[in-house]
């Protein structure tokens, strides 16, 4: 198989590789996600029933409660915490979120490129789908 | 400071400064000489929150220029008094000893523009609470975004904020025109119009014309706490009060105008069928001592059926104490909070059902935040409240 490149915008530095999982809709993550299990747990999420911990996490955006950046801290306090984030384009809670908890993260991404089971790796401004 | 030259703290803090600038288009970072800080209550918080602040402190996160707090989750003096559980207590004042390890002065305050931190005309801050980010915008003519706890934070480190959003001129002109036609009679109408006019806006900026009315200007941080609760406003102007709007003019070319001549939408929206009041909250945002000293007024020689907390910050508190206010007040049986507001302390567990209050904030915010049933009126409506145990509903 060959491998596809896809140039982002760097939210987060650093490097990660990981597992995709991919969501069309906006993740929410205070109350959207379990930051004791890793595990979506809003209702009728598309991920919902989904560990996010140790994934490259791809969706469009982010969405609801500004504590959500804390969420994605104790996520990876907890060890829980998804490998890289990769958005469409970034807002606020998930940006400060992922700093906080030293997660790499790119935006500006064309997320249709990737599916759910793609072996993905960030680096800085460059994602690696195998 | 990106490179992490200066150390892990200021090399997050900046990332934070630089990403949000990315996010919100900004082309620059520009200096901030003031930062109001808010994510202080544990209740909103949370050990994870407490984590972070902990971390970031023990990495060596220092603050470059003048930061006050919002309010904590208890009087941090007198909560045992107040009936706030002991591990509550403890990690509130875990969160005070983290900022306070970062040099930030603990105003605990959402009024900090009272005590001490008030920006001048042009100034470009960092604040976040939203009333206080409305009271900078509007009534100073400072210039601020509604900023996060750690992007407050991050502004604070850093020294600086990315330049976007209403730090720039073209934002800050008014996209509606509210012709305020009806009279404002107490600070109660001044709630009640913020709330009508933030519903409609959202988080757009109006420009009011108020009828023959000019008020001193702390009233105007009750207008627009409520603009800011019900919708999203962080700045306003009013013709011929606020600077911004004495100096240019601030309408934009194709403003929307709208007309507000009845508050009764307002009052009805925030007042829940009760008459018995057990607890009668004032100071949201916190009390000014020309308030206490108006209460104290009202109550010296009296005895109150209901509770009255009057929330304020530390500093008045004790200017209040000065001035024999507190223990007119005290006497009377009201008392006097430090430190705290009742929309982040965990009252819900302090056995009030009803509440009534002069603010429409507090209105709005107290019924999903606390399960409380709220009356709104004027502050002699409340007072009488506190004096009867009721508040009489008007047919």
């Amino acid at each position: 198989m060959t491998k596809k490149r896809l140039h982002g915008r760097v939210i987060k530095h650093g490097k990660a590789q990981g597992i995709a999982l991919v969501s069309p809709e906006p993740i929410g993550f205070l109350g959207g996600v379990d930051p004791d299990t890793g595990i979506v747990i809003e209702l009728g999420h598309p991920l919902q029933g989904e560990c996010v911990a140790g994934r490259i996490l791809v969706f469009p955006t982010g969405k609801g409660s500004t504590v959500g950046s804390y969420t994605l801290y104790r996520l990876a306090r907890n060890g829980l915490a998804p490998a890289g984030i990769i958005n469409t384009e970034s807002e606020a809670i998930v940006a400060v979120g992922a700093i906080i908890a030293g997660i790499p993260m790119v935006d500006q991404v064309d997320i249709s490129q990737i599916r759910t089971g793609d072996a993905v790796s960030i680096d800085g401004e460059v994602v690696t789908i195998e | 400071m990106l490179a992490g030259e200066q150390g892990p703290a200021i090399q997050k803090a900046m990332e934070i400064v630089v990403a949000l600038g990315k996010i919100y288009g900004a082309t620059k970072l520009v200096p901030v000489t003031s930062v109001q800080v808010a994510g202080v209550s544990y209740k909103n918080l949370g050990q994870a929150g407490l984590d972070f602040l902990r971390e970031w402190a023990a990495e060596g996160a220092r603050v470059r220029v003048p930061t006050t707090l919002n309010p904590a989750g208890m009087d941090l003096q007198a909560w045992r008094e107040l009936g706030i559980p002991e591990t509550f207590a403890r990690r509130q004042e875990a969160v005070i000893e983290a900022y306070r390890a970062m040099g930030i002065s603990p105003t605990c305050s959402c009024t900090p523009y009272l005590v001490g931190n008030v920006p001048g005309f042009g100034e470009h801050v960092a604040w976040a609470e939203s009333s206080a980010v409305s009271f900078a915008n509007s009534v100073l003519g400072a210039r601020t975004n509604r900023e996060g706890g750690p992007s407050a934070l991050a502004a604070a480190i850093t020294g600086r904020t990315a330049a976007y959003g209403l730090h720039l001129d073209e934002n800050r002109l008014a996209r509606y025109l509210v012709d305020v036609r009806c009279p404002l009679r107490s600070e109660a109408d001044l709630g009640a119009l913020g709330y009508l006019i933030g519903q409609k806006v959202r988080n757009a900026v109006p420009y009011l014309t108020l009828p023959s009315f000019h008020p001193s200007i702390l009233p105007l941080k009750t207008l627009g706490a409520a603009m800011a609760a019900s919708g999203a406003v962080a700045l306003y102007h009013v013709a011929g009060v606020t600077p911004e709007a004495r100096h240019a003019n601030m309408l934009a070319p194709d403003a929307q105008r709208m007309v507000i001549a009845d508050l009764s939408p307002a009052y009805a929206a925030l007042n829940a069928p009760v008459e018995k009041i057990d607890l009668v909250s004032i100071g949201c945002p916190h009390a000014s001592l020309e308030e206490i000293a108006e209460i104290a007024r009202a109550v010296e020689g009296k005895r109150l059926q209901a509770a009255l907390w009057i929330t304020t910050a530390r500093q008045i508190k004790e200017k209040a104490a000065e001035a024999g206010y507190m223990a007119t007040i005290e006497a009377a049986g009201g008392r006097l909070v430090a430190d705290t507001c009742l929309v982040v302390a965990p009252i819900d567990a302090l056995g009030f059902r009803t509440l009534a209050t002069n603010s429409a904030k507090m209105a709005f915010y107290a019924p999903s935040h606390s399960g409380l049933q709220v009356r709104f009126g004027p502050l002699e409506q409340c007072l009488e409240a506190a004096l009867t145990g009721r508040m009489k509903r008007e047919t």
